[in-house]
C-alpha cells in the first residue's frame, strides 16, 4: 500500500568513520516527499530534523519579527489544545521538539520515542500544520520577544552585532535583527503570523533528515503524515544582499571597562571554485582555535584577549569573513592593530607549507568527530541539502579539502583578504581609536 | 623527567576491574581512578582527567588559582613545548579543552579513537612534568584578567550573581568566584601556581574517563602505560573545608547597574547535595525543581506567573546536586516590564505557599517520571555527556554506584518526599533575595 521509492543504488556510505557506516539513503514518501536517512536500532528513538529555507528573511514588507514570533508560537496551541495542553501532551509522551530561526532557515527538532512515535508524529503534525496563534499565546510570546529586544539594546554583544548588520547589509533583511524592533513587534497580529506562516512553511523548500531507530517504509509513512498537508509552495526568496561595508572604524560607545569588536570584510559563496582553499586559509588565519594566527599573536603572545577568531560567513544570498574580540578598552587598539597586521601578512605571502599540513590533518580529522548522535547527524544531514550537496559529499568533502594547494590558497587570499578593507565595530569606551 | 617508580614490580595487578553494563571501573597502584564507558556506534573516544581540587580549595587570598593553573596547564612540559599538546591534538583532528569548578578542574580531548595512545601520552606527561617560563605565566595572568573582564566584568548579571553567592555562603569557600576576586587575581604568582600543582596534581588525586569506541582492558593497558609510572602526592589530605554556621538570618540585596536591560528578582536557598550511598534528598529536591520551574507552560511557578495575568516573561527554579558540600536551590521571576520587582516576588512567594499548601498535581508528577525514564535512553546518544556525568560525580566524591543508582533514586521519589524536601529546603533564614535594576527606584524601599 505504501508506495516507497528507496533506490538501493541511492544509498551512500561515510566512508570516514568506516566502521561505524553511517549510512544515507534517500527515502520518497508515496505523497512525493524526500528525505535523507540513517538507519540505526541501537537505541529506541529517531531524531528528525526538518529545514525550511528562506527562514526570517521571508518577513513580508513592514512585518519584521513576524517569523521569529511566528516560530516561537509553534508551540503555543494547536486544535484543542493551548499552550499548556500542548506542553503536556509531548511531555506525557517524552518527546522533544524545538522551533528555531534564523536569516537562512526555519529548522525544526524533534526526538521520539519508538515506543509512541505515531503519537509523537501525530502531535508534531498538528503544531506544523494547525497552530492555534491564539491571542493569549500571541500576547504572551510577544512579551518575551520584547523582553529580549530590550535586553539586546543594552547587551554589548547585541550591540555590535546590530551595528555591524545595518554597516554591511543595509535595508536588506540580513541588515536587522530577526527579532524585529519593539515597534514592528508591537503592531503584529493574528493575520500577520498565518501569513508569515504562509510564507516559509511550504513544501517547495522543505529539506528533511532522519536518524535512528525508523526504517524507510515508517519514514515515509511519517513524511507524509507530518508534512503532506502543508501548501505547495510559499513566498519568493528575497534577491540577493549587496555588501556596503567599507573599511575603517565604527566606535559605539557604551559604558564598559572591555570593549567588544566585530569586524568583516567582502567574502565568497561556497559554490566559487575556491571556496575550500578559503576555508582551509581561515582555519590558519582565526578559524583554528589554539592553533590559529590570531590566537597566537593576540592572545598567546600579548596577552591582550580572552579570545580571538575569524571565520566566513556565506549566507545564501550574501557573503562575508568576519572576526571577532573582545578587549579591554586600553588594549584594544593594539588588538585591532595586530589583526589588522596578520590579515595583511597573510594576503601578502600566504601560508607556509607547515601551517597548510597542520590544517588539513585537523580539517580532515575533526569531520568525522561531528557525526556523534542522532540528533547532530540529522542536523548536518540537513544542513548538507541546504547547502546544495549531494549525499556522497561526507565522502568527497575530506578530498576536496587534501586537494587545496599553497597556490590555491596564496590565490584566493591575495584576491580578497584585504586589510585596507576591514570595518571594525567597536562597542565600549575604547583608548586610542578614531 | 619525575616519574614514579613502584617500590615492589609485583603490585602490577592490584584492582579488580568492576563490570557495570558498558561502564567499567578501574584504580592503578598509584591511586589513579579510571572509568571506562564502551561506545562502539564512532571510531571517536573522549579522553579526560578530572583533578579533585576547584576554586573552593583555595587558601586565603588566592582566589584564582584553580582556575589560572588550568590556563598555565597548557604552556608546555619537559617534553612538550608551550601550546604543543593542543595543537598536536588539533594536528590529529581532536579538539580540546578545559575547564575549573569549585569542586574539580577538568581537561579533555576528543579525537579519533587509535590517537588515544597520543593523547594519554601528553595528559600523563603534564600531570607531573609542567614547566612555566617567566613569560608565559605573565602573559597568562593578563588573558585570564580579560576573560574576566568579558565574562563577568561586562555581564551586570554576572557581578549580580558573584555578589549572591559572597551573600549567601558566610564561611564556606563557595562564596568565592571561580575565576578569583580581580584584585587577587592580579597578585597571583608563578609560585602560587606551581605550589598548587605539586600538591593537587597528582595520579592519587585523579580521575580518568575514557568513553567512546574502546575496550575496557585497552584503555587499562594504556592508563597502565602512561599513567601508572607517576608518582603520587604523600600525605594528601583528605578535603575538609570550612563548614557554614548555622544560616539564622535572612539576606536580601539590590543590585543597581545602568547596563541592565532586564530587571529580574532571583532567590537562593541553602540546599543538601547528593552524598555518596545518600542521594534520595537530592533526588527529591531534583523533582520538587522539575515541578516548580522545569517546563514553562507545566511547572507550578510557569503556570502561576507566565499564564492568565501573567506577571512574568519568565519564571523557573533549578537545583544541582553534584557538589561537595552544601549546594542551592534557585528561584527566579523576569517580571513584564510594567510589574515592578516587589509584586513580582510576591507572586511567586503566593505561588510557592499555594504549592504547599496543596502539594504537586499528580498528572505533572507522572510525566516527570516519563521524561526521567525518556532521559537516560537519550542521555546515551550522548557519550561526551555521560563521560561528564562519571567524571563530575567522581570527583565531588560520588563512586559508579551513586551515579549508576542516580536514576532509580528519581523514580523513588514520591510526592510526599518532594513535600517534605520542599518544607525543609524554603527556609527564609537561609535564603538570599536579590533584585537585579537598572536603577535605584521607590520600590527599593518598598
Amino acid at each position: 500500500m505504501i508506495r516507497l521509492v528507496v533506490g538501493a543504488l541511492l544509498v551512500v556510505w561515510l566512508a570516514l568513520p568506516a566502521r561505524a557506516g553511517v549510512e544515507i539513503t534517500e527515502v520518497t514518501s508515496p505523497g512525493g516527499i524526500t528525505a535523507w536517512l540513517v538507519e540505526n536500532h541501537e537505541l529506541p528513538f529517531t531524531a528528525l530534523e526538518i529545514g525550511f529555507r528562506g527562514g526570517a528573511s521571508l518577513d513580508a514588507p513592514g512585518k519584521r519579527g513576524a517569523i521569529n514570533l511566528m516560530t516561537a508560537l509553534l508551540e503555543e496551541g494547536t486544535g484543542e489544545m493551548d499552550a499548556q495542553g500542548f506542553a503536556e501532551a509531548a511531555e506525557a509522551l517524552a518527546a522533544q521538539f524545538s522551533f528555531s530561526v534564523s536569516d537562512d532557515t526555519l529548522s525544526v527538532s524533534a526526538r521520539m520515542l519508538t515506543e509512541n512515535r505515531d503519537q509523537a508524529v501525530a502531535l508534531l503534525r498538528q503544531a506544523l500544520v494547525a497552530p492555534r496563534f491564539d491571542q493569549a499565546a500571541l500576547e504572551r510570546v510577544r512579551g518575551q520577544v520584547l523582553s529580549n529586544i530590550a535586553a539586546n539594546e543594552r547587551e554589548p554583544n547585541a550591540i555590535a552585532g546590530r551595528n555591524f548588520r545595518a554597516l554591511a547589509w543595509g535595508e536588506h533583511p540580513y541588515g536587522s535583527s530577526s527579532d524585529g524592533t519593539a515597534d514592528s513587534v508591537a503592531a503584529l497580529t493574528r493575520a500577520d503570523m498565518v501569513e508569515a506562516k504562509a510564507r516559509v512553511m511550504a513544501r517547495d523548500r522543505l529539506y528533511v533528515a532522519a536518524v535512528g531507530d525508523i526504517t524507510a517504509a515508517d519514514l515515509g509513512a511519517v513524511l507524509d503524515d507530518l508534512l503532506g498537508d502543508l501548501p505547495a509552495t510559499g513566498a519568493a526568496l528575497p534577491p540577493r544582499a549587496t555588501l556596503g561595508l567599507t573599511g575603517g572604524v565604527t566606535v559605539v560607545d557604551f559604558d564598559s571597562p572591555q570593549s567588544v569588536v566585530l569586524w568583516g570584510q567582502r567574502g565568497l559563496p561556497m559554490n566559487d571554485p575556491d571556496f575550500f582553499a578559503a576555508f582551509v586559509a581561515n582555519h590558519i588565519l582565526g578559524g583554528g582555535g589554539f592553533s590559529s594566527r590570531l590566537m597566537e599573536e593576540v592572545r598567546e603572545k600579548r596577552g591582550l584577549t580572552y579570545g580571538v577568531a575569524s571565520y566566513i560567513a556565506p549566507k545564501d544570498l550574501g557573503e562575508t569573513w568576519q572576526g571577532s574580540v573582545a578587549s579591554s578598552n586600553d588594549k584594544v587598539a593594539e588588538a585591532i592593530s595586530v589583526i589588522r597586521t596578520e590579515w595583511a601578512r597573510m594576503a601578502a605571502d600566504g601560508v607556509t607549507d607547515s601551517e597548510l599540513a597542520a590544517a588539513k590533518t585537523y580539517l580532515t580529522g575533526a569531520y568525522p568527530l561531528r557525526f556523534d548522535g542522532n540528533g547532530p547527524i540529522a542536523n548536518i544531514l540537513v544542513g548538507m541539502q541546504l547547502n546544495g550537496f549531494p549525499r556522497d559529499y561526507v565522502n568527497t568533502r575530506n578530498a576536496r579539502i587534501e586537494a587545496v594547494t599553497r597556490e590555491d590558497v596564496a590565490r584566493v587570499v591575495a584576491r580578497l583578504l584585504d586589510a585596507e578593507a576591514l570595518r571594525f565595530v567597536v562597542v565600549g569606551r575604547p583608548i586610542g581609536l578614531n | 623527567m619525575t616519574r614514579f617508580l613502584p617500590a615492589l614490580g609485583l603490585c602490577l595487578v592490584f584492582s579488580l576491574p568492576a563490570q557495570a553494563g558498558d561502564v567499567t571501573h578501574f584504580t592503578l597502584e598509584n591511586g589513579l581512578e579510571a572509568v571506562v564507558i564502551e561506545d562502539h556506534r564512532a571510531p571517536v573516544v573522549v579522553h579526560m582527567v578530572w583533578y579533585r581540587v576547584g576554586s573552593a580549595d583555595e587558601g586565603p587570598g588566592k582566589s584564582g588559582v584553580a582556575h589560572f593553573l588550568e590556563h598555565l596547564m597548557f604552556k608546555g612540559t619537559d617534553d612538550l613545548a608551550p601550546g604543543e599538546l593542543s595543537k598536536t591534538v588539533a594536528a590529529n583532528g581532536g579538539s580540546d579543552n578545559a575547564f575549573t569548578s569549585y569542586d574539580f578542574t577538568a581537561y579533555f580531548q576528543r579525537i579519533a579513537t587509535d590517537r588515544l595512545d597520543l593523547v594519554m601520552r601528553m595528559e600523563a606527561d603534564r600531570m607531573r612534568d609542567l614547566l612555566l617560563s617567566e613569560d608565559d605565566w605573565q602573559t597568562e595572568r593578563e588573558v585570564i584578567l580579560e576573560e574576566r573582564a568579558q565574562r563577568t566584568d561586562s555581564d551586570p548579571g554576572a557581578l549580580f550573581s558573584e555578589q549572591r553567592r559572597a551573600a549567601q555562603y558566610l564561611n564556606h569557600p563557595y562564596g568565592t568566584p571561580v575565576i578569583g576576586w580581580r584584585h587577587e587575581v592580579e597578585r597571583l604568582t608563578r609560585e602560587d601556581a606551581l605550589e598548587w600543582y605539586r600538591r593537587y596534581y597528582a595520579p592519587n588525586n585523579a580521575v580518568l574517563v575514557v568513553a567512546g569506541d574502546v575496550t575496557a582492558a585497552e584503555v587499562e593497558r594504556l592508563a597502565r602505560a602512561h599513567y601508572g609510572p607517576l608518582a603520587p602526592t604523600p600525605d594528601l589530605a583528605p578535603r575538609q573545608r570550612v563548614e557554614e554556621p548555622p544560616q539564622l538570618s535572612e539576606r536580601r540585596m539590590t543590585f543597581v547597574d545602568p547596563r541592565v536591560a532586564q530587571p529580574y528578582v532571583m532567590r537562593s536557598y541553602l540546599a543538601p547535595e547528593r552524598d555518596p550511598g545518600d542521594q534520595a534528598k537530592a533526588a527529591a529536591l531534583t523533582v520538587l525543581a522539575e515541578i516548580l520551574g522545569g517546563n514553562g507552560a507545566t511547572s507550578v511557578l510557569g503556570r502561576a506567573l507566565m499564564f492568565g495575568d501573567a506577571k512574568a516573561v519568565y519564571a523557573g527554579a533549578s537545583y544541582d546536586g553534584l557538589a561537595m558540600d552544601d549546594t542551592t536551590f534557585t528561584l527566579i521571576v523576569v517580571p513584564r516590564p510594567d510589574v515592578p520587582l516587589a509584586e513580582a516576588e510576591a507572586a511567586m512567594d503566593a505561588a510557592i505557599e499555594k504549592f504547599l499548601a496543596e502539594g504537586p498535581d499528580v498528572a505533572q508528577f507522572e510525566r516527570i517520571r516519563t521524561a526521567i525514564r525518556a532521559g537516560e535512553i537519550y542521555a546515551k546518544d550522548n557519550v561526551e555527556g555521560l563521560a561528564q556525568r562519571y567524571g563530575e560525580a567522581l570527583a565531588v566524591g560520588l563512586g559508579v554506584a551513586d551515579v549508576q543508582s542516580w536514576p532509580d533514586a528519581l523514580m523513588a521519589v514520591t510526592p510526599d518526599d518532594v513535600m517534605a524536601a520542599a518544607r525543609e529546603v524554603f527556609d527564609r533564614r537561609r535564603a538570599v533575595t536579590g533584585w537585579l535594576m537598572q536603577a535605584e527606584t521607590p520600590q527599593v524601599t518598598q
